[in-house]
């Protein structure tokens, strides 16, 4: 009988062991792939990542082509595709966090509410909307109307991505603070407004703009909408009513273009370290100003 | 009187959301309308037959609604390994150290690299692996885009899923564990079940991740108009194959690419439904 219970408890154990050790590996090989990705992008990257990337246009197929064949480097860089994102995810900006400030504002401040229940679930819905159909939606509301692929229409693209992002960091941000804060301002007499823009905003600042920052990161590595919506330019453009091009859509033409494939890990790398670099800011944003 | 109007101004934002899903539904609905009504919603639905030459055109979407599934489904069950472990690494073992605070921001930088990027890591890194193992000639298809996708989920999986193992008061588990319960035994008869409608529903939520996942997936499933006849075979799914045809289409071909699309929204639309019901069960229980 006593042995019993001891085997029982050693395999019990043993079983215990068994589970925490699987925990802990499989959670080690869920990291790797990262490293992985980011060590590829960096050691293909690196000898195209030079001054050239940011000053000098798009080479042709035909001159990449030429310069391969001599054995020169590949030509050109792709400022047209840097300026492109500037000029997309600025307007974007532009369109989507006032909008999704105040509905996160609204939300907040009518928790509970069956209409803002509703607003709050739509949201959701939005932000569970794969980005090629968003896509389309921007290349039926703007393209088709238009007449033509703009810069304009993959702005509104992204913007409808970032909207949701952005009502639930602010609405979560909002949340969290005390409500004495919003309470002391009114019975000091302020008016809703002041207490809105005076109290609530500021005090929410850093989670607000966590969420910002996180939102723009997502957004500045889509492809799939721009394709449908802003189409790519081999020239600089910042005409928003022009087709344009981005750094992931330059990626893509060049993924696809057997003469330009050098320029794919440069490219990659640059964007990867601008991600990186929002998604940091973003973190220090919100340790500083925790709530 | 200014409040008044700061409210109602607030107010109207929020009648934005519903204004914009109205309309995204309306113009989904509405370009797609002349495939819907050439070949019925049934028809359109249960046709794998994709031939866009004009002699012979005809569109379904069988084809891509079972590229979908294959794919979504097999990175789902290729995630739930290391996603499930993950959460129990930062909700559980780990709890509140610092060790779980790490691995969640490496987790959590997975989900910021763009979908081109792991397109072109499966391509160059993924690809050749799998053709020296044998798994197909030329590398592409249900199991390349599944792998990739896997990895792309997980982040999305474990936050959650993790968020809500954490939750589960100490209280509870403490009580497991004066009755003599190994840690295993913690996990499997108090947090699991606690928890298991939360840890259900992130991962519904991933599904619909994988559902959507449009550039990595156009990368690597190898672009093939038919049912998929195996997880070894090529394919195409709806979001790839819209970002394939559409640059080109026109008349009922892009309706039908935009019927796909409306498809596709209908499907995460549900999911997030499903997702959201889970979760409510939660919180009633």
């Amino acid at each position: 009988m006593n042995q019993n219970i001891s085997i029982s408890y050693k395999s019990r154990k043993a079983k215990d062991k068994t589970l925490f050790m699987l925990v802990c590996l499989c959670s080690a090989i869920a990291m790797v792939p990262l490293f992985f990705i980011v060590w590829d992008v960096i050691s293909k990257g690196y000898k195209n990542f030079n001054f050239r990337l940011f000053t000098e246009v798009t080479p042709s197929s035909m001159d990449a082509l030429m310069a391969t064949t001599n054995g020169e480097p590949i030509p050109g860089g792709i400022i047209n595709g840097i300026t492109g994102s500037l000029l997309i995810v600025g307007l974007a900006i532009l369109f989507a966090v006032p909008l999704g400030l105040f509905i996160g504002i609204y939300l907040s401040n009518n928790r509970g509410k069956r209409f803002a229940r509703l607003v709050s679930y739509l949201t959701d819905l939005l932000q569970g909307m794969p980005s090629i159909v968003i896509g389309i939606i921007a290349y039926a509301w703007v393209v088709k109307p238009l007449g033509g692929y703009s810069a304009l229409a993959g702005s509104v693209a992204l913007a409808i991505m970032m909207l949701p992002m952005i009502v639930r960091s602010t609405e979560e941000t909002l949340k969290m603070l005390p409500p004495a804060y919003k309470e002391a301002g009114l019975a000091l007499g302020a008016s809703y407004t002041n207490v809105v823009f005076r109290i609530l905003l500021p005090s929410g600042f850093g989670g607000i703009f966590t969420g910002i920052l996180l939102a723009i990161s997502r957004v500045m590595g889509e492809t799939a909408p721009l394709m449908l919506t802003a189409l790519g330019a081999t020239v600089v453009n910042w005409k928003i009513m022009e087709p344009t091009s981005a750094i992931p859509l330059l990626i893509w033409d060049f993924y696809n273009d057997p003469n330009l494939v050098d320029l794919i890990w440069s490219s990659s790398l640059l964007l990867l370290i601008v991600i990186f670099l929002l998604n940091w800011i973003a973190k220090i944003v919100a340790r500083k100003w925790n709530v | 009187m200014k409040d008044k109007i700061f409210k109602s101004f607030l107010f109207a934002a929020a009648l934005f959301i519903l204004l914009l899903l109205a309309a995204i539904v309306y113009a989904l609905v509405s370009r797609s309308g002349e495939t819907f009504q050439t070949y019925g919603f049934w028809g359109f639905v249960t046709n794998s037959e994709w031939d866009p030459r004009s002699a012979t055109e005809e569109y379904g979407a069988l084809s891509f609604i079972m590229g979908t599934l294959y794919t979504a489904f097999l990175a789902l069950v290729l995630c739930v390994p290391f996603s499930f472990s993950v959460a129990l690494f930062n909700g559980e073992y780990f709890k509140g150290k610092k060790i779980a605070g790490v691995v969640r921001s490496v987790v959590d930088l997975l989900a910021g690299i763009p979908s081109i990027v792991y397109g072109l890591w499966g391509f160059y890194t993924v690809r050749p692996i799998l053709i020296d193992l044998g798994v197909s000639v030329q590398g592409f298809g249900i199991i390349l885009s599944a792998l990739v996708l896997a990895i792309m989920i997980i982040p999305y999986a474990s936050s959650l899923s993790g968020e809500f193992l954490s939750m589960i008061s100490n209280n509870l588990k403490e009580a497991a564990y004066s009755l003599g319960a190994t840690r295993l035994e913690v996990v499997k008869h108090v947090s699991l079940p606690n928890a298991a409608s939360g840890i259900v529903a992130s991962y519904i939520l991933a599904l619909g991740r994988a559902l959507g996942e449009t550039m990595a997936v156009t990368m690597l499933i190898g672009n093939t108009n038919r049912i998929p006849g195996g997880l070894r075979d090529t394919g195409n799914t709806m979001a790839s194959v819209i970002a394939n045809q559409f640059g080109e289409a026109d008349g009922l071909k892009l309706s039908a690419l935009i019927a796909i699309g409306l498809l596709l929204f209908i499907i995460t639309a549900l999911i997030n439904l499903i997702a959201k019901l889970v979760m409510k069960k939660l919180s009633h229980a």
